[in-house]
């Protein structure tokens, strides 16, 4: 599967795609990247008139890479005339730096474990300048979706 | 490895993943993890892997379905060590 194909079978749509691209992805880990739209609903109102990330939205990115499209790769063939279904269970993320709207971000995923379509991987978020803004764990049940 | 040695390890290893912690008092064979103990799919999962830990053996995915109540629990552990 390439790493295109990956980003087609995510459910999602904008606006809540927050993957622009898969850089690397093996059985154990993937790292990925995605640019915050300066338009985005969300800076109208975090904070007023001080347009900053949400941290909801930081964790989804990097559950959206670090998770999601890691489980539509390990899945691999299974995928193939189904889509994905997906439900967080569990975030444990500590932030070190914000993030201002434009700005590229870039996850690195390392997995845990894949068992019984639970998949838990340490994900860190980091910006252009390789500056560490948020870590953690990130856990969720991952299953092919039939009813497309 | 005695039935109440074993029970008593299990109980040991639910607990963290307990959200109904009341209904940790009166645990017994019939308990059941989702509707008694409120412990959801997904720490299941860690359940399961706590388990294979703790014991040494190796759950499949037929075995870890069944593994929704103690008594289901304890007698999947037991034939696994009896292997």
């Amino acid at each position: 599967m390439t790493n295109e194909q990956i980003i087609d079978k995510l459910p999602y749509q904008p606006p809540f795609l927050f993957v622009d691209e898969i850089t690397e992805v093996d059985q154990k880990g993937i790292k990925g990247n995605y640019t915050l739209q300066p338009e985005a609903h969300f800076y109208e109102g975090h904070f007023k008139n001080n347009p900053i990330t949400p941290g909801v939205i930081l964790t989804e990115i990097m559950a959206q890479i670090g998770l999601v499209c890691l489980g539509i790769f390990l899945f691999e063939d299974e995928l193939v005339d189904s889509s994905i279904g997906v439900a967080m269970s569990s975030t444990a993320i500590e932030f070190y730096k914000y993030v201002l709207p434009g700005e590229k971000v870039y996850v690195v995923s390392e997995k845990e474990y894949f068992r019984f379509h639970k998949l838990k991987c340490k994900v860190t978020l980091y910006n252009e300048k390789d500056v560490l803004i948020a870590r953690g764990i990130i856990a969720g049940m991952i299953k092919p979706w039939e009813n497309e | 490895m005695t039935k109440e040695e074993l029970i008593s390890k299990l109980k040991t290893i639910i607990t963290p993943y307990v959200e109904n912690k009341d209904a940790l008092g009166d645990i017994t064979e019939e308990t059941d993890f989702i509707k008694d103990l409120e412990i959801n799919s997904a720490n299941l999962v860690d359940v399961v892997l706590d388990v294979e830990d703790e014991f040494g053996i190796e759950i499949d995915n037929d075995a870890m379905e069944k593994m929704l109540t103690i008594k289901a629990s304890v007698a999947i552990i037991q034939d696994k060590l009896a292997i």
